[in-house]
């Protein structure tokens, strides 16, 4: 079984999926998204039963389940894919996330027909792109996967997103492209730089070559622009709060939760890894960079009304954790960074759900709209709460593993940069629980329910006046008598989370207790590839008196 | 040189391929003067087809295992010879497929029936009265088609310009022979001819300086010749930049593009698809074996010079085309700015180079073809919709042609498992290896650039709401065949392109 293609096969059945789906006549266009769904449960069983074969002890070589192939020997590429532990949990956290995605998203194209055919085939496409991209151990490979994700992307925001949707797709399209573009002059120069032949483009190949240290850095400047504008740092984070709001938050949960991932996977597989010298060269710049991301992000997070943009100011500021734990290049910091994208992806994806099940029925992005619907939708209250604290880190809950391992690794080596960062912990306090109050409490507001449970508008068109708050900190104040008389009638039938929308947070939240209290399966994963990685760039954790339990690697 | 006169030996297996299209096109003329019109149409399409096809089976079954020198020097049929005689073969029997597109008309829907009568005139209302046709065409393009074979396998500098002229002479006849929008038409075709003219001229001076200073005319002989030349350059070189102008004007570089637009917007749009590719393909193929055989000496020289052309070019090309509103402009733009990417290749002066701007022109050819046989099908008010806004939400209203042309367009911006990025990366990694990597970073910018022209065009296609009058023609098999072929080859060519790069590297060996 050991030769078996697992990772191809992980990777094709969701391509046939999106097929399947595509294909199906129109009479049966409601079916498309049971049998997405079934695809990608399909995906995760397998992907689980591949995971089953992953040695965790030493001695594997650095990636498993390797399969290569020649694909275009005339450039050097070949279709190489394998995983570490590093790749194997990504992909696990995608295979996870897609389903789930799939199950929120159920309502989301109700007009039916071909459609939402097209959606859900292709949230399908972007499956296999996602597994291929984390999976690939060829640098253009790698590359190809990288770009060709974004197409699908692209049209799942433009054709399904909000009124904003094409100046959201378009810019996060360019964005990307330029990325991409000045990465490929720096993947054909690196080819350039190797052993080149049928096989020059390995990740394995490249990795410890002997190159001038301008050539390095230039190299590496090509790819961490490119890993930069996806991760996204600051300032090149511009185009993810644009994307992240204008599209369907099932779309948002795979932009955010796993696609940029790859920015930071990226930096770790191929910056490192690849430019060693060069990754601790650029390290100040890159830390600075991260700090700068981790309390801009986070303060812009404070005053943002419309809540996707203001998860997605989160994700920035949380990157920039990320990040600057994988330029702090100790043992602690970096394994505290992989779990944190894994964290992150739970986190992200809850806090995007829950929203979009509130927009759902309260059909406003923005925070001033609502008011008190704590009492309205009590569960759909209560999840996005432990949502909201595992983006705060609350002890218990998973983010705050990751977070704690990656402050207290950054403070070994760069202690006024974990001072700085720590400062996201307080806002992130501020941004979570400023937009619970002001949506979730207060007093009940007299709502008028559509007949499908949702709020019903105005003739016009408008919402009734429910929320009060005109700022963020003021308090409501708002006497019965200011409600105007149509939004009093039937409030209590807007009806709170129905079975498929609770199966969605239950498996969320099950996700978060597990890592936050049981995260040992996951570090033990990660933990052979960090080792790996931190040999590569040849650096040894500072000062062992800091009581870090690790061994500290050796060169 | 000798006194004596000498005959030329001539390998006439080599040449063959040359010889069945011009013989076709030769038959043409005969048919055009003695079959009745109502017989001419299917008659010039067979033999146009059988004769493009003849040619390419001579070309592999015979041409290929006679490479060498032959004619007394005068044409060199060689591996990239071959292969772009190939190339101009295969995009030709595409592009002929579009020109033989009739829709639900009598005669070639592209194509006025009378383009001797001035437009709106009784005599072209007599003229339709008595069911003119002008299957002409058929063999103008076959003279042109021979004429690019000869361009890219000319041995000397007379060859070359006699080359240029072949095949330029037929395409001035046919940019001025649109059906619908004919002074349009008219104005291009005489602005190609008078601004083609002055390159050809502008060639010919350059070839008469450089015979001047070297008193050669043969490829080989001048490459070997001008290192020995000393104390001419005052003549030789402005001669090799009078020679590149003629050359750049034909590949629509900065700055002889002008014409690019104008052009490709008035000529009937099958022609404007067949110049954007084979023009293409047969003036680098020229401009290949002009700077790597001939003027190898003078590498010094001419490289700055084209590396700040392809910036320009590239520059222009992208800048341009993001103001356009006519799509037919649009890709005229989008097809300087590619002429400047296979600039870059040709700057590289290196074995990858070469066989990177083969592929890039393979590749390109294949979607452009398709891209402009596609435009014909978008129509408002029976004429073609070529304004942009007229294709907004055609997703909606015709989703296959949609999808199709986003698909092509995803191409030309180079997005990986299409042919544009491997064309891309072929043709990049020979100006990286030459060292040339700051043209390769100016060239991505302008790449990002151009990806956003595309990408606006599929975003009005699928974002915006459709819009009224615009109507999508159900087109017969002709156009189908050639769309899909170029389709196909787009992503075929994006995800497993391994044969022909294979074939591109192992043409890219100059005889000289």
């Amino acid at each position: 079984m050991s030769n078996f293609p697992w990772l191809t096969t992980i990777g094709v059945i969701p391509l046939v999926g999106a097929g399947v789906v595509w294909a199906l006549p129109k009479a049966s266009a409601r079916g498309s998204r049971v049998v997405a769904l079934v695809f990608s449960l399909i995906t995760l069983v397998v992907g689980i039963v591949a995971a089953t074969q992953f040695k965790t002890g030493g001695g594997h070589g650095q990636f498993q389940l390797t399969e290569t192939h020649s694909w275009i020997p005339q450039f050097g590429v070949s279709y190489a894919l394998g995983v570490d532990g590093m790749a194997l949990t990504l992909i696990l956290m995608s295979l996870v996330l897609v389903p789930i995605s799939l199950l929120a998203a159920w309502n989301d194209v109700p007009e039916g027909g071909r459609r939402e055919q097209t959606y859900f085939a292709l949230l399908l496409v972007l499956e296999t792109f996602m597994i291929g991209v984390f999976a690939a151990t060829d640098v253009f490979l790698f590359y190809v996967f990288f770009e060709a994700m974004l197409i699908p992307v692209y049209f799942l925001i433009g054709l399904y997103g909000g009124p904003r949707r094409q100046y959201a797709a378009v810019k996060f399209l360019l964005f990307s492209l330029f990325g991409g573009l000045i990465m490929l002059v720096a993947v054909i120069a690196l080819y350039q730089q190797g052993p080149g032949g049928d096989h020059g483009f390995l990740v394995t190949t490249l990795t410890g070559l002997h190159m001038s240290t301008t050539t390095e850095r230039l190299l590496f400047v090509g790819f961490f622009i490119a890993f930069a504008i996806k991760a996204p740092m600051w300032p090149v984070h511009t185009w993810l709060p644009d994307a992240a709001s204008e599209s369907k938050p099932a779309v948002a949960v795979l932009l955010v939760g796993v696609l940029d991932k790859v920015g930071t996977f990226g930096m770790i597989r191929f910056c490192l890894q690849l430019f060693p010298e060069a990754s601790r060269w650029a390290t100040p710049v890159v830390i600075i960079l991260a700090i700068i991301s981790i309390v801009y992000a986070a303060i812009a997070a404070v005053g943002q009304n419309d809540m996707m943009r203001l998860i997605a100011y989160t994700s920035v500021s949380h990157f920039g954790l990320i990040v600057l734990g994988i330029f702090a290049l100790t043992q602690t910091s970096v394994i505290g960074s992989q779990l944190y994208m894994i964290n992150h992806g739970i986190t992200t994806a809850a806090l995007f759900l829950f929203v979009g099940f509130l927009i759902a029925r309260g059909k406003s992005k923005n925070i001033t709209d609502y008011g008190g619907w704590q009492r309205t939708t009590p569960i759909l209250a209560g999840v996005f709460l432990v949502a909201g604290l595992s983006a705060l880190s609350l002890p218990g809950l998973n983010s705050f593993v990751s977070e704690f391992l990656v402050l207290i690794g950054t403070f070994q080596r760069y202690p006024v940069a974990a001072g700085f960062a720590v400062t996201a912990v307080v806002l992130a306090a501020l941004y979570i629980l400023l937009m619970y109050k002001n949506v979730f409490t207060g007093p009940k507001q007299e709502l008028v329910a559509a007949p499908d449970g949702t709020l019903a508008l105005g003739e016009d068109g408008t919402r009734p006046r429910t929320g009060i708050t005109t700022t963020l900190f003021d308090e409501p104040e708002i006497a019965k008598d200011d409600v105007p008389p149509e939004a009093r009638v039937r409030g209590s039938a807007i009806q709170d989370l129905n079975l498929r929308e609770r199966l969605v947070a239950g498996l969320l939240i099950a996700f978060m207790l597990v890592l936050g209290f049981f995260p040992k399966p996951a570090l033990d994963l990660l933990r052979p590839a960090v080792d790996a990685t931190l040999q590569h760039v040849h650096v040894h954790d500072p000062a062992p008196h800091a009581g870090v339990t690790t061994e500290g690697s050796s060169k | 040189m000798t006194s004596a006169f000498t005959q030329a030996h001539i390998t006439y297996a080599a040449v063959v391929p040359m010889l069945v299209v011009f013989g076709a096109a030769l038959v043409g003329v005969l048919v055009e003067a003695f079959l009745p019109r109502s017989r001419r149409y299917w008659a010039q399409l067979a033999i146009t087809l059988v004769g493009i096809v003849a040619s390419f089976l001579t070309l592999v079954l015979s041409a290929r295992n006679h490479k060498g020198v032959t004619a007394g020097a005068a044409v060199v049929i060689d591996g990239p010879a071959l292969m772009l005689q190939g190339t101009v073969l295969v995009i030709s029997f595409l592009a002929v497929l579009l020109m033989a597109e009739r829709f639900d008309l009598s005669a070639p829907d592209a194509f006025t029936q009378s383009g001797a009568s001035v437009p709106g005139s009784p005599m072209e209302t007599n003229a339709v009265k008595l069911g003119a046709t002008t299957t002409e065409v058929f063999p103008l393009v076959l003279f042109s088609i021979g004429g690019m074979m000869l361009f890219v396998s000319a041995g000397d500098l007379l060859v070359m310009f006699i080359a240029l002229e072949v095949l330029s002479l037929p395409l001035y006849i046919l940019t001025g022979l649109a059906r619908r929008r004919r002074l349009l038409s008219q104005e291009a075709s005489l602005k190609y001819f008078l601004l083609g003219a002055f390159s050809s001229a502008f060639f010919l001076f350059g070839s008469a300086l450089v015979y001047g200073a070297t008193g050669i005319i043969k490829f080989g002989d001048l490459a070997s010749s001008i290192g020995t030349v000393t104390g001419k350059d005052d003549i030789l070189i402005p001669g090799a930049f009078l020679i590149a102008v003629g050359l750049l004007f034909k590949v629509g570089a900065v700055p002889f593009h002008t014409w690019t637009p104008d052009v490709y917007q008035g000529a009937p749009t099958p022609v404007s698809g067949f110049m954007s590719t084979t023009v293409k393909v047969a003036a680098f193929g020229a401009m290949l074996r002009m700077f790597y055989v001939a003027l190898d000496g003078l590498a010094w020289n001419w490289q700055p010079v084209l590396a700040v052309v392809a910036v320009l070019t590239m520059a222009v090309g992208a800048i341009f085309a993001v103001t356009q509103t006519d799509m037919k402009r649009l890709l005229a733009y989008s097809s300087i700015s590619h002429a400047g990417f296979l600039l870059v290749g040709v700057v590289a002066l290196n074995k990858t180079g070469l066989s990177g701007t083969m592929f890039y022109l393979v590749a390109y050819s294949f979607t452009t073809l398709a891209a402009f046989g596609m435009i014909p099908l978008v129509r408002s008010a029976g004429s073609e919709a070529t304004h942009l806004s007229q294709w907004a939400g055609l997703g909606k209203t015709s989703p296959v042609l949609a999808a199709v042309f986003s698909f092509l367009l995803l191409g030309f911006a180079g997005i990986p498992l299409t042919s544009g990025f491997t064309a891309k990366f072929a043709l990049f990694s020979g100006a990286v290896g030459h060292g040339a990597t700051w043209l390769v970073v100016v060239a991505m910018l302008m790449s990002a650039i151009t990806a956003f022209v595309y990408v606006r065009v599929i975003v009005l296609m699928y974002f915006s709401e459709p819009n009224g009058d615009t109507h999508v023609l159900m087109p017969s098999a002709l156009t189908g065949i050639a769309v899909t072929v170029g389709a196909l080859a787009t992503l075929i060519l994006g995800v497993a392109p391994a044969p022909l790069l294979n074939l591109a590297q192992h043409s890219a060996l100059f005889i000289r």
